[in-house]
């Protein structure tokens, strides 16, 4: 990357204050559940203690006789007849014929008041057949395992396979066992992660109306409203463009709020109810029991390498259970996990598989910490064994722009080879370690994402531009649309005021995810902002009397070019916006696009910790990312997408997990033993933000929220081997599994 | 069920509601008196998000009944700045980037405001154990403890 | 639910004696909010006991000790100079129970009466030698803190019966104590192990000791045996080994979410090693 080929910003690059920022440290900023309406009730959800029970009866009298409960509703106040993942949300939203994993809803009731609401749920009798349930998802994956749901299988299955496994998929290139063959080490291992939550602190919640007339409307904290829309239609039958939903601020999603989960129920009970609005917020307990996570794994990786790091062949396979329902990750995973490599052999096969947990929800770079973990666990211990550096390894097969990646498009514009090089010349990696004390090493990937993408920008009166954007702001993103928006139009940052507006406003966006709002978004918002110029332009020229052609857009202002140089004196943005009404009306530009260009982001983390020999315990030191962003337009938020990944991922490595009883109900439901790292626990996390500029967006921009969080997992593992001499191969690495790996190699 | 008369004090100002003696200060807070800022992240005294000090001490508010608060003083977020004039910890977390999301923020700022009052010259060390009960999610810590260092330093500076 | 302010412990343990229905006392309300928030207790009558004066204060006991009130919160432990100098064991059993925001909130009588087996602040009472005294419809009486807890849970108070103080005996001279918990992260987890050493030097000779430990048992256990292990050493080696032995011989935990089996054991007597050292540098003048 050469500093020369940038152009130069004025504010691209910059990190001025947020625009929320007041807002956000007022307690003025309106979330998921800070909204009310004039004769707004409260909801409360029965949800199901069994992992898997037949629902036999259910008798919602006793809750309906209650004083103050409006509406009770059950599976029955849905519409049938839904299929595909149309019926997979509904199914999700309420159980039908069985509850499919501990938390599953089985009834909902409307009340004048939350406690109301909650002692009507109470008096709700439910008659459970318990069935026999499955968790692991090695166990789910066995042919006499209980079987979830006949049927769920689609196209891919061949014939045969064990009746939990729904969705099959095998592809490559090469022959992988020539690959071996020409290997001096060849290596294969198998290795676990546990469901984790997303864990945004905000729980879901939202405030639905809906009247008979099937016109309603939503409050709710999501990273997609349009999602929202399309899914709650969906699942109740009615007609899409008659759900009107806004967002709220949002509390975190990291993925876990681009779907739905109990949005449907207000909506449902405020019908029944008579169009009352009703207000659902979940407890902690119903947000770890019944939403997010993301899959468990189980995977067999095999490599082959020769003497100086080259590695010859590979081969993962991957099974995945996410929940109840098809969907979990494992593509994903498989198509992440050898992208950082050249690899001229190279083998896949992935299992979807079903099991008696919660729906999977995306997030962060979904499937692609745990493919990372296993490879980037086994390329480390070869390079020990054969005595090679972990970085010349991964230089050594990087990949460049023009190869094809192990999953089969060709890259363009990457930036990996630069981000092991910067990650190579830290001084991080030269201080020196104690006893006790490990450092480790691991890349990862994510593909980043564009979808669908609306954004209208209009130019104000006095000259200065609102942007209506689609896509929630979750961690900045109205400040990088603020600042590429002003640069584009010449104007200061603070002249621009960027809105994530309802689904009234604009056409269809897809969710804030893939990482996707500063590319996506912001591109529109550029072009928008290019076609909103053109109008200005025109209008200058046009007073001017010269060719619209013959003029140009310059540090906010029409000016007259070419042979008009210098002729007028420039025209500022203030002063044609002010005489807009009398030259043609109001001034502004849309984009409406799948926005092509994507750049994939490549990182590099290298973390350093100490064991405690005796309780198995893990301290992190001392933490690297280093990461391509293509551009960093608000280089703070940059830095903070790469922190808050890898304490994610820190967090997963070390002591998250989805803990489940004999019982198959979730035993850690609560922030007490479902454990996020706190402040105590994280060093200052230590970022260097590497800019190899994506050429598909107008300032470079490639997406930067989610590969942070693949590197932790595998880099973790890696220093305690380097501190204990023990491998671990399964997550979470909490200190009972550490301390029994370090016995059982006698340590 | 018959409903308590509480009277307190919230941000300076006397304030009167009717609480089940069920509900929490926190949904007093949220649901009778409007106070929305105090957030509930989990309602089991984890996440630190309903942070507000009652009579001066810091609490999560969703661990204290409403009726509990009857004569006592009770500070949320929404009393922190002066006025139009943000307290220094407001003005440094916007500065350093140190929210992302924002939703932890009330009551983390809360939690540091209490911490600097009790030691103005806190460690970082010293900072990360006072806010372990503040769950954050987004940030990885990292901003928010050079945001709480750096309003530190400028209030010492004040004071000096 | 009804919410009662009695201004006397009598009048707390007739409120509770008469009640019908299901009764909680409320001190800080940390853990009966909780219960009450999971829906795991709906109390028809609770028994706020903020409003009976002296709960809030503690106080030298003529004979040197200290008698602590029921909802003192952990910060005012911390923050009483005698009684950290006396029991700085006790205190940072207290300290360590959840956050700054709980510490402000949360008492030792709550934390004892909560029955948990991993109470952080019970070992080291229970070392310490402390008791409580105890109202009842049938007047007060002192029982030894290790006899409160009888099952996780479940405590020896009968109906009516509530404990109106703990009570610390005199500290006396070349004594300190230590309490060490094993928790996964650093703050905010339920202890998976915790140890609490007390002990008594003439020179570096230790002359007597009393250990206890907490989230290995279905209580928290004195264990004589650890104590023998160091009465009459100067905590060398030899002694800190067998201290672990019999402290890892006296649990009989069980594998859950937050630890195993064989990691309880081993690591209560890892933890009881080092407590020990640090009581002992304590009683030496070792103010840290």
């Amino acid at each position: 990357m050469a500093k020369d080929e940038f152009k130069e910003f004025k504010l691209v690059g910059t990190r001025p204050d947020r625009p929320d920022g007041l807002d956000k440290v007022t307690g003025r900023a309106r979330y998921g559940a800070d909204i009310s309406a004039p004769g707004m009730l409260w909801a409360a959800v029965l949800r199901s203690p069994h992992a898997h029970a037949r629902i036999v009866r259910i008798d919602t009298s006793k809750a309906e006789a209650l004083t103050g409960v409006k509406a009770v509703i059950t599976r029955a106040d849905f519409p049938t007849g839904l299929t595909g993942e149309d019926w997979n949300l509904q199914e999700n939203t309420m159980a039908g014929e069985r509850a499919l994993y501990d938390g599953h809803a089985v009834a909902a009731v409307a009340a004048t008041s939350k406690l109301r609401a909650e002692e009507a749920v109470r008096l709700i009798e439910v008659e459970y057949e318990v069935l026999p349930h499955v968790i692991d998802v090695d166990d789910a994956i066995k042919p006499d395992a209980p079987v979830i749901r006949e049927g769920a299988a689609d196209a891919t299955v061949p014939e045969g396979m064990p009746p939990n496994v729904v969705r099959y998929m095998e592809f490559g290139r090469g022959d992988v066992e020539a690959g071996f063959a020409e290997a001096d080490l060849v290596m294969e291992k198998t290795y676990k992660t546990e469901a984790t939550h997303q864990g945004y602190i905000e729980p879901h919640a939202c405030m639905g109306q809906l009247g008979a007339d099937g016109k309603g409307e939503m409050w709710v904290c999501t990273q997609g409203q349009w999602f929202i829309r399309k899914m709650c239609t969906a699942v109740l039958g009615l007609e899409t463009s008659q759900l009107r939903v806004t967002p709220s601020e949002i509390g975190g999603g990291f993925g876990g709020k681009t779907t739905i989960f109990m949005e449907p129920l207000s909506l449902a009970l405020s019908k029944k109810a008579g169009g009352k609005p009703v207000k659902l917020v979940m407890s902690r307990s119903d947000v770890l029991r019944a939403t997010g996570p993301t899959a468990s794994a189980s995977m067999d990786v095999k490599i082959g390498m020769k003497k100086d790091g080259t590695i010859t062949g590979a081969r993962a396979e991957f099974r995945m259970q996410g929940g109840a329902f098809p969907g979990s990750p494992v593509d994903m995973a498989l198509y992440c996990c050898f992208a950082p490599y050249k690899l001229k052999n190279v083998e896949h096969v992935g299992y979807d598989v079903l099991a008696n947990r919660p729906k999977c929800a995306a997030y962060r770079a979904p499937g692609s910490p745990m493919g990372a973990f296993a490879v980037e666990s086994l390329l480390d211990e070869m390079c020990r064994e054969l005595g090679v550096d972990p970085l010349d390894m991964r230089l050594k097969n990087a990949v460049r722009e023009g190869d094809t990646a192990s999953y089969g498009p060709k890259y363009g514009s990457i930036g990996l080879v630069e981000t092991l090089e910067a990650t190579k010349a830290h001084p991080n990696l030269s201080i020196p370690l104690g006893p006790n004390q490990g450092r480790g090493i691991a890349a990862g990937y994510w593909f980043n994402h564009n979808g669908e993408t609306s954004v209208s920008l209009a130019i104000s009166e006095d000259g200065t531009a609102q942007v209506s954007v689609g896509t929630p702001d979750i961690g900045g993103s109205r400040a990088s649309i603020a600042l590429m928006t002003a640069e584009t139009l010449g104007i200061p940052y603070e002249d621009v005021r960027v809105n994530v507006v309802e689904t009234g406003a604009l056409g269809v966006n897809e969710p804030t995810h893939g990482s996707r709002a500063t590319f996506a978004s912001g591109k529109a918002a550029v072009v928008a902002a290019g076609h909103a110029i053109t109008e200005m332009c025109r209008r200058a020229a046009n007073e001017w009397g010269i060719d619209p052609e013959a003029v140009e857009w310059v540090d906010g202002a029409a000016q007259p070019a070419g042979d008009n140089a210098g002729k007028f004196p420039p025209m500022t943005i203030a002063e044609i916006a002010g005489k807009m009404g009398s030259t043609g009306g109001p001034i502004s530009g849309h984009h409406e696009s799948v926005p092509d260009g994507v750049g994939a982001s490549f990182g590099c983390h290298v973390v350093d910790v100490e064991v405690d020999p005796e309780t198995g315990r893990t301290t992190i030191l001392r933490y690297l990312v280093v990461q391509d962003a293509g551009r960093a337009i608000h280089p703070a938020y940059v830095e903070g997408q790469y922190q808050g990944g890898a304490a994610q991922g820190i967090g997963w490595a070390l002591n998250e997990a989805y803990i489940y009883g004999e019982d198959g109900r979730l035993q850690n439901s609560v922030f007490l033993d479902y454990r996020v790292p706190v402040a105590s626990d994280l060093p200052m996390i230590d970022t260097v933000i590497v800019e190899v500029p994506n050429p598909g967006h107008p300032y470079g921009v490639r997406g930067v929220g989610e590969t942070g969080i693949t590197p932790p997992l595998p880099a973790i593992a890696n220093a305690i081997q380097e501190a204990t001499g023990a491998r671990l191969c399964e997550l979470p690495m909490s200190p009972p599994k550490v301390l029994a790996a370090i016995k059982a190699k006698g340590g | 069920m018959s409903k308590v008369h509480v009277t307190t004090s919230v941000n300076g100002d006397e304030v009167e509601f009717l609480a089940d003696p069920r509900e929490t200060l926190l949904d007093c807070l949220r649901d009778h008196i409007g106070l929305t800022g105090s957030k509930e992240g989990c309602g089991t005294g984890d996440c630190g998000a309903c942070s507000v000090t009652l009579d001066g001490t810091l609490v999560c508010s969703c661990l204290v009944l409403g009726v509990e608060a009857d004569g006592k003083r009770v500070e949320t977020i929404e009393g922190m700045a002066d006025g139009a004039e943000l307290h220094p910890l407001q003005r440094k977390f916007i500065e350093h980037a140190a929210l992302q999301c924002g939703f932890c923020t009330p009551g983390i700022l809360v939690a540091a405001k209490k911490l600097l009052e009790t030691n103005p010259n806190p460690t970082e060390e010293e900072i990360r154990y006072w806010l372990a009960g503040n769950l954050c999610r987004c940030t990885g810590y990292d901003k928010i403890i050079r945001a709480v260092m750096d309003a530190a330093a400028e209030l010492r500076q004040e004071a000096a | 639910m009804r919410y009662h302010t009695p201004t006397t412990f009598e009048d707390a343990a007739q409120l509770a004696a008469q009640a019908k229905g299901l009764t909680r006392f409320l001190a800080g309300g940390t853990d009966v909010l909780v219960q009450m928030r999971a829906g795991m207790v709906q109390p028809d009558d609770l028994i706020d006991l903020k409003k009976i004066a002296g709960v809030a204060e503690i106080t030298a006991t003529d004979d040197g000790g200290w008698r602590i009130g029921v909802a003192v919160p952990g910060i005012a432990l911390g923050a009483h100079e005698g009684l950290c100098a006396d029991w700085p064991g006790v205190v940072e059993g207290m300290e360590l129970v959840g956050s700054t925001q709980i510490q402000g909130r949360a008492t030792l009588t709550g934390n004892l009466c909560n029955g948990s087996p991993a109470a952080d602040s019970v070992p080291g009472l229970v070392a310490a030698g402390a008791s409580v005294e105890i109202t009842g419809p049938d007047g007060t009486r002192n029982v030894p803190v290790e006899e409160i807890p009888v099952s996780p849970g479940k405590t020896a108070l009968k109906a009516g019966e509530l404990i109106s103080a703990i009570l610390l005996p005199p500290r006396g001279q070349n004594a300190g104590d230590a309490y060490l918990r094993f928790i996964p992260r650093t703050e905010m987890d339920i202890a998976v192990v915790g140890s609490a050493v007390s002990l008594r030097l003439d020179g570096d000779t230790v002359t007597e000791a009393r250990v206890a430990l907490g989230a290995v048992a279905p209580t928290v256990k004195l264990v004589p045996e650890a104590a023998e292990a160091i009465i009459g050493t100067t905590l060398d080696e030899a002694a800190l080994e067998a201290l672990a032995k019999a402290a890892s011989a006296a649990c009989s935990p069980i594998d859950d979410k937050r630890g195993t089996v064989a990691f309880r054991t081993e690591v209560a007597g890892v933890l009881t090693k080092r407590a020990a050292l640090i009581a002992k540098a304590r009683a030496k003048g070792d103010t840290a």
